[in-house]
């Protein structure tokens, strides 16, 4: 608790507030409604301001920290544009539940309304996309709004708060107080699952002949992967993830079947269409990972556990609902069946094991790197190797995004950082920035493409300012790989719009923001260039790898929209086409 | 199915577009919405009527649930309740026969009249919505000059009530 007697201006206690909540970096841009906080920032040394280079950097920064972290991302920009350039990223840390408190500058009180210079509504705008938002009139609330910003945006499902300041309030002053807690009679997020359903839900694991688990973001979030870890292996059941679950599960483990959905792997996929007990985590049945949900999990009874009960039961209808915490529900489900005198039916899960190796032996991800063109899944694979399977990835969105997850094994949570659910193009970047300054140790690499890049590009500056050693793997095929690879297959490969006239030069790019920049052309060159790139004097510095890769190269296998698990097109690879489609 | 969800929220200003827009937003239907504050000067009650499947109506439950500023809520569509809807209505009455055919259609339906003017009546009339419905359709259409209903009210038997 401050000191009583202190009396502080709104600016100043923003500033006392973050300290407080221990947060080291804000990131932001300022402008006029915004100055008076800046100004509070250059007299305070407890949280630095990473300055950005456009509004929507800022935010994915913040939630690339946020992601790599488990700590909110704090988020400082003016109003008008700068709210609307953080829209965005706002939007993108919403979909996939990330907590940030985002502070936006607003016109002085008298002018609201005004059509003042640098006006908009930042409430309604945000207001679909932010789990929560305040506009503070009352300086004397400020303190206490920031409080239930950062409770909000951190408990539950987490997800982005927007703080709304008009200027004049940044200046008046008041006494500092900042509680220690906040009660909010309308908001109670519940943790502990209910002991019944989680009964039936013992009932449905021990009577299952196909199990499988399936999880997603929500076990990263809720720091639920050791918990998750011990669940798994206690029952020996296969486990399968969405995009936004991967690494909270080692991917090196044998129980682990790899991604499922649209670009799945064959296994997880046909283990979906076949299982008939499905145990879900965390995961809220995307229309990405479900497909056709007529035909998802045919002969599955389904156990959902979920912090948020709105996620239950929203696509695809749970037997077996349980509201709460995963890390929580889990530790007690794995008590539960040690504890039992029932036990997993040894026999069925044995058979259920052979009839997926039959699948895993189809090895849908394979591919043929010759000795002309650059396969993109070869540049991935050997990053993985390069970088021992310990860097941070962050990618953007597309193709490469897919290959990433394909073919880099994450095996530990908070290692794999993307745009899941709004799919943001540009995310990567930035959001690598923010992983780097939360881990300055850690290699932070970032696959991405030669569209996504260019994006949010000018956060090469901002990388530069801050001495930030990315290493950039851009994955440049010349086109939209994924936008392209949809025309190809149906729109009879009229390839609209999804190439770019031109290129920048990717290497004179980096280099005139003060980089490295590496162009790769031949597949015998990848690994000296991630070498050159990783390790002795480009170590501490940002690379750009501008990888040619085969612009002719597909995602497989894939699901496409509104088909089912058990309808994947697969690789023309031979080796993979000569085996029938169970 | 039709069915009538009365909301505490916080009377804080964007409560209503926060509900408003989830509706527009997920593409829910509102049939009829009213808000007022209650005896908590903090508190606003709202009461939506809304139609959709059992599993529409269940999300729709829950994102209203999910909501900051909603407290509490009940579908009163799950036990007996009451609802009651207040109808003001201006009729030309140029006549005396016309006055005398809105007096008595004001009688039979138990409203009032609650003001008078040389060609014209306002009748308030209050009740579930199909009396009102009722009341306009045994009215001339030419005659209503206006029409203002005040939406739904909705309240449980009973001692079930709703309250912080």
């Amino acid at each position: 608790m401050a000191n009583e007697t202190e009396i502080l201006t709104g600016a100043d206690i923003i500033l006392r507030c973050l300290a407080t909540e221990n947060v080291t970096h804000i990131f932001g841009y300022p402008g006029g409604a915004a100055l008076h906080i800046y100004d509070a920032i250059y007299r305070q040394d407890k949280v630095q301001h990473i300055s950005v280079r456009h509004e929507q950097g800022a935010a994915h920064a913040a939630d690339g920290y946020a992601r790599a972290t488990g700590k909110p991302g704090v988020v400082l920009v003016t109003s008008g544009p700068g709210v609307t350039n953080t829209v965005t990223g706002i939007a993108t840390a919403f979909m996939d539940s990330i907590p940030l408190v985002v502070f936006t500058a607003q016109v002085a009180s008298p002018l609201i309304g005004n059509d003042a210079f640098q006006e908009v509504d930042a409430v309604g705008i945000t207001r679909p996309c932010v789990k929560h938002n305040f506009l503070v009139k009352d300086v004397t609330k400020l303190a206490e709004t920031i409080k239930k910003a950062f409770f909000i945006a951190t408990t539950g499902r987490p997800g982005p708060v927007v703080i709304d300041i008009p200027k004049d309030v940044t200046a008046q002053k008041c006494e500092f107080i900042y509680p220690d807690s906040v009660d909010i009679r309308s908001y109670k997020p519940v943790f502990k699952g209910n002991k019944r359903q989680m009964q039936k839900a013992l009932e449905l694991i021990f009577a299952a002949q196909k199990p499988v688990i399936y999880t997603g973001g929500g076990v990263v979030l809720d720091n639920s992967s050791e918990q998750l870890i011990e669940f798994t292996q206690e029952l020996g059941f296969p486990i399968t993830q969405t995009l936004m679950g991967l690494g909270s599960y080692p991917a090196n483990d044998k129980q682990f079947l790899g991604m499922l959905g649209m670009h799945g792997t064959y296994e997880a996929n046909m283990a979906m269409h076949q299982c008939d007990v499905l145990i879900a985590i965390g995961a809220r049945f995307d229309d990405r990972v479900t497909g056709d949900l007529e035909r998802f999990c045919p002969y599955a009874k389904i156990i959902h556990i979920d912090i948020d009960p709105s996620s239950i039961s929203k696509t695809v209808t749970a037997d077996v609902p349980i509201v709460g915490s995963a890390g929580q529900i889990l530790q007690e489900m794995t008590q539960a069946i040690r504890e039992s005198s029932e036990k997993v039916n040894a026999h069925y899960l044995a058979n259920w094991w052979r009839t997926i190796e039959n699948w895993q032996e189809k090895n849908c991800l394979h591919y043929h790197q010759g000795e002309d063109k650059i396969k993109p899944q070869a540049v991935v694979e050997a990053l993985y190797q390069v970088t021992q399977g310990q860097a941070i990835v962050t990618s953007d969105v597309g193709q490469h995004q897919m290959w990433a997850v394909q073919y880099y094994k994450f095996n530990r949570p908070r290692q794999w950082i993307n745009s899941g659910g709004l799919g943001t193009m540009g995310f990567g970047l930035p959001a690598a920035i923010g992983a780097q300054l939360a881990f300055p140790q850690e290699t932070v690499a970032c696959i991405t493409g030669e569209s996504s890049i260019q994006m949010c590009s000018q956060e090469l500056a901002t990388c530069k300012q801050y001495h930030l050693p990315l290493k950039i793997i851009s994955l440049n095929n010349g086109y939209m790989g994924m936008v392209r690879q949809w025309q190809e297959f149906f729109y009879d490969k009229r390839y609209a719009c999804s190439y770019f006239e031109s290129l920048p030069d990717f290497v004179k790019l980096a280099e005139s923001y003060g980089h490295v920049g590496i162009c790769v052309e031949k597949p015998h060159d990848v690994m000296p260039a991630l070498e050159q790139a990783f390790y002795a004097e480009n170590k501490n510095r940002l690379v750009f790898l501008d990888f040619r890769v085969d612009p002719s190269e597909n995602v497989y296998p894939m699901v496409a929209a509104g088909k089912a698990h058990n309808e994947m097109i697969l690789s023309p690879m031979p080796a993979i086409r000569e085996m029938e489609l169970i | 199915m039709r069915h009538t969800i009365s909301i505490l929220v916080e009377n804080e200003a964007g409560a209503l577009s926060r509900i408003a827009g989830l509706f527009s937003a997920r593409g829910y239907n509102i049939e009829s919405l009213t808000v007022a504050p209650t005896e908590d000067a903090t508190i606003s009650r709202m009461t939506l009527v809304t139609r959709g499947s059992d599993a529409i109506i269940e999300q729709i439950i829950k994102q209203l649930n999910k909501l900051i500023d909603v407290i509490k809520l009940v579908d009163l569509t799950e036990g007996k309740h009451l609802e009651r809807e207040m109808l003001l209505i201006k009729l030309s009455t140029e006549t005396i026969e016309e006055s005398d055919e809105v007096q008595r259609l004001v009688d039979i339906f138990r409203g009032r009249v609650i003001d008078v003017c040389a060609t014209s009546y306002i009748v308030e009339l209050s009740g579930h919505g199909d009396k009102l419905d009722a009341f306009i359709a045994a009215i001339k259409h030419s005659k209503i000059l206006e029409t203002v209903r005040s939406g739904v009210s909705g309240i449980a038997r009973g001692n079930n009530s709703l309250h912080v």
